[in-house]
């Protein structure tokens, strides 16, 4: 394998991370909190319609940005009224928000747009295109270094940069201000959280509203920027290699970088047999590719692999004392 | 000590529920112009009309037998098996191996021995999750989704390389023997002078569904493991005091609901494609949730919404035929009734309860209080 196929692996490794990332993190937020959520998959299918919708209507993909993330707010809002206000089963509530997405977004965009459960191709304003960084084509023909900069780091549409840049961030809202310390206390000890007069119920609508915003830009890069328009179920599965990355990532905002690179750069590979075959010198089957992440999870979430240990209060409706 | 009438409990909240979810789903119909009354009309004819139309509405129904009895056992003892999806898949294998390399002589044998096949394979795909919930403490809802992608991935491999016919472009087996051919209704019920629709796909599987109802409810409520079962469900610290093994009620429980949903593969693969294809769950693991949660996990509440989803499944078919009302509208309805049936629920039981504590305070006054005697 030459040093350019590599370059356009990796690339490509970035391109399908992305989205995995935006929706990792927005578990993250959710699961800290305490609150599961399997919904995921729903809320990025629901925003990747609406997205690719207004932007194909109005001709402007910040709009179309937009109405993706209120989609999945108002997803998100389901599953806390259902899981926080009603203190309703969580899991429940997300399989239910998944078949919501997965359904009316085909009976919405059949009924709008008549072309079978897809919205029309965008063009033009109506996608995110890709940003070429200062001095890309300057360095490109630098060595080593310019192929990595103008092909690797350079081009990519503006949600792979604000997905990079939400993981320090996410660190520091979490681990390093008070309210990133309150929301990772409600998911162990809730009613400590209760005692010492904060808002228990605040803090989580707070939490999966960040984790709506944050799977809302994933929907939106998905029918967006990573393809143009929408088709049917085009989340495939996203959702739920994010909820494999989280717990892959033991909960933490680093190791989800790394987990969804390494699950994206899977998914990469599937697209190129022969890369695999050059590097390995066998025949490595797709399909095990395809499952080699979910295989992943298993193994760790077994604590054969390091333990995952996942928030002590997730799942738990929280029941004040009377 | 319960507020509620056992009536209303077991009726009426399901039913409001139900209600909830049809009123929504008529407002959607509305949304995207068409006529929700016109289309609940033909609903009816398409899947309750003729006996074609029963005969396609009792055969999803015998899919959602299965898949709602191994949610319902798994609820039973407080364990969320979402793997039906996956389970059923290996199911279809098991019916596959059995009906391919076995040379059956008569069809009943066959039934035999894929029932076998399809609830060990299913068994134990539910038990590897089941093992590492009770040995090793992942989450059992994690793990059965991961089995569900792991499965797929599984019978795609399985199918395009290994028992797809040479010279086969289609990733799917062989045709099964005529041997192995499961009687139709239609075959079953002429004898006694019912005709029944040729075509329909419903077949003996529908009685094996129904005895499988039969025994569910009998293990669950008259046995000594279904005590136990639904002891550790309650609690799981009280089951462990009276000497119930978390560890074996937790492994018992999911090789019976995944053998349960393994055995969806006898109705859609054995019966209706007589070959195991790509992809041929389709969705009905997952109605399985919805099913149990309407059903209460009760077996004959799981038999009467199987009923009703077997109906919404044909009806829904129907529509897509004939309006312009894409078949994803089912998948609307059931994401309503899950989530008013099973997150929701509280919505739908705490003004129930208020109501019928305000009836009861209404009819008994007051008991009167005696003035408490001054100490002396």
């Amino acid at each position: 394998m030459d040093f350019l196929t590599l370059i356009q692996l990796l690339d490509s490794t970035v391109r399908l991370a992305t989205p995995l990332l935006l929706a990792c993190l927005a578990g993250l937020f959710s699961e800290r909190a305490g609150i599961f959520d399997i919904g995921l998959e729903g809320k990025m299918l629901a925003a990747a319609f609406f997205s690719a919708a207004i932007a194909s209507v109005t001709g402007s993909v910040w709009l179309g940005l937009a109405a993706g993330i209120a989609a999945s707010m108002l997803l998100s809002a389901l599953h806390g009224f259902a899981s926080i206000t009603f203190r309703g089963n969580q899991l429940i509530s997300g399989v239910a928000i998944n078949f919501l997405a997965a359904g009316l977004t085909v009976l919405i965009a059949q009924s709008w747009f008549q072309q079978g459960g897809r919205t029309p191709s965008l063009m033009g304003g109506g996608r995110f295109t890709p940003i070429t960084l200062p001095f890309a084509d300057a360095v490109a023909d630098v060595p080593f270094i310019g192929p990595i900069y103008a092909e690797l780091i350079s081009g990519h549409s503006i949600l792979v940069y604000i997905a990079f840049a939400a993981v320090p961030l996410t660190w520091f809202i979490l681990f390093r201000t008070r309210f990133g310390l309150r929301l990772r206390a409600v998911g162990e000890n809730p009613a400590a959280v209760d005692t010492a007069g904060v808002s228990v119920v605040g803090l989580r609508y707070a939490a999966i509203g960040i984790c709506s915003v944050l799977c809302g830009i994933a929907g939106a890069y998905l029918s967006t920027a990573l393809q143009a328009g929408f088709v049917k179920d085009m989340s495939a599965g996203r959702g739920y290699i994010a909820l494999a990355a989280l717990i892959f990532a033991k909960w933490r905002p680093w190791y989800a970088l790394y987990a969804t690179l390494l699950f994206g750069l899977f998914g990469a590979l599937e697209t190129r047999p022969d890369v695999i075959t050059s590097l390995t010198g066998m025949r490595v089957q797709g399909q095990l590719l395809g499952a080699l992440p979910y295989i992943m999870t298993v193994i760790i979430l077994a604590g054969f692999v390091g333990r995952a240990t996942p928030p002590r209060a997730g799942g738990e409706p929280y029941v004040k004392e009377r | 000590m319960d507020v509620m009438p056992k009536w209303a409990e077991v009726i009426l909240v399901p039913l409001i529920s139900l209600i909830l979810a049809a009123i929504i789903s008529a407002l959607v119909i509305l949304a995207i112009g068409e006529d929700p009354i016109a289309a609940v009309k033909l609903m009816v004819s398409g899947a309750l009309g003729s006996t074609y139309g029963w005969g396609y509405t009792l055969y999803y129904a015998t899919n959602f037998m299965f898949t709602g009895l191994a949610v319902a056992v798994a609820f039973h003892a407080r364990l969320f098996n979402i793997g039906g999806e996956g389970q059923a898949a290996l199911g279809g294998l098991g019916v596959a191996l059995a009906c391919l390399y076995i040379p059956w002589p008569h069809w009943s044998l066959a039934l035999l021995g894929a029932i076998a096949m399809a609830a060990l394979f299913g068994a134990f795909w539910a038990a590897i999750p089941a093992y590492l919930q009770a040995r090793r403490g992942s989450h059992i809802v994690i793990t059965t989704i991961m089995f569900n992608f792991i499965a797929a991935s599984l019978l795609n491999y399985i199918l395009v390389n290994v028992l797809r016919p040479t010279g086969s472009m289609d990733p799917a087996t062989a045709r099964f023997p005529e041997a192995t051919q499961l009687p139709t209704l239609h075959e079953l019920l002429a004898p006694i002078g019912i005709s029944f629709s040729k075509a329909a796909p419903a077949n003996i599987t529908l009685l094996v569904a129904v005895l499988a109802c039969v025994l569910v409810w009998a293990l669950i409520w008259h046995t000594r493991l279904g005590y136990e079962l639904r002891a550790y469900g309650h609690s799981q610290s009280a089951a462990k005091y009276a000497g119930i093994s978390p560890f074996k009620i937790t492994m018992i429980t999911m090789i019976i609901s995944g053998g349960l949903a393994g055995l969806m593969a006898i109705n859609n693969v054995m019966g209706e494609a007589e070959r195991l294809v790509l992809n041929a769950v389709e969705g009905a693991g997952f109605i399985g949730i919805a099913v149990a949660l309407m059903g209460r996990s009760h077996p004959f509440g799981v038999f009467i919404a199987a009923i009703l989803f077997g109906f919404l499944y044909q009806g829904g078919a129907e529509l897509a035929l004939w309006t312009s009302i894409p078949r994803e509208l089912i998948v609307v309805i059931q994401a309503l009734v899950i989530l008013f049936t099973g997150a929701l629920d509280n919505m739908v039981r705490m003004p129930l309860e208020r109501m019928f504590l305000a009836v009861r305070r209404a009819r008994s006054p007051k008991p009167e209080r005696k003035p408490i005697e001054p100490a002396e």
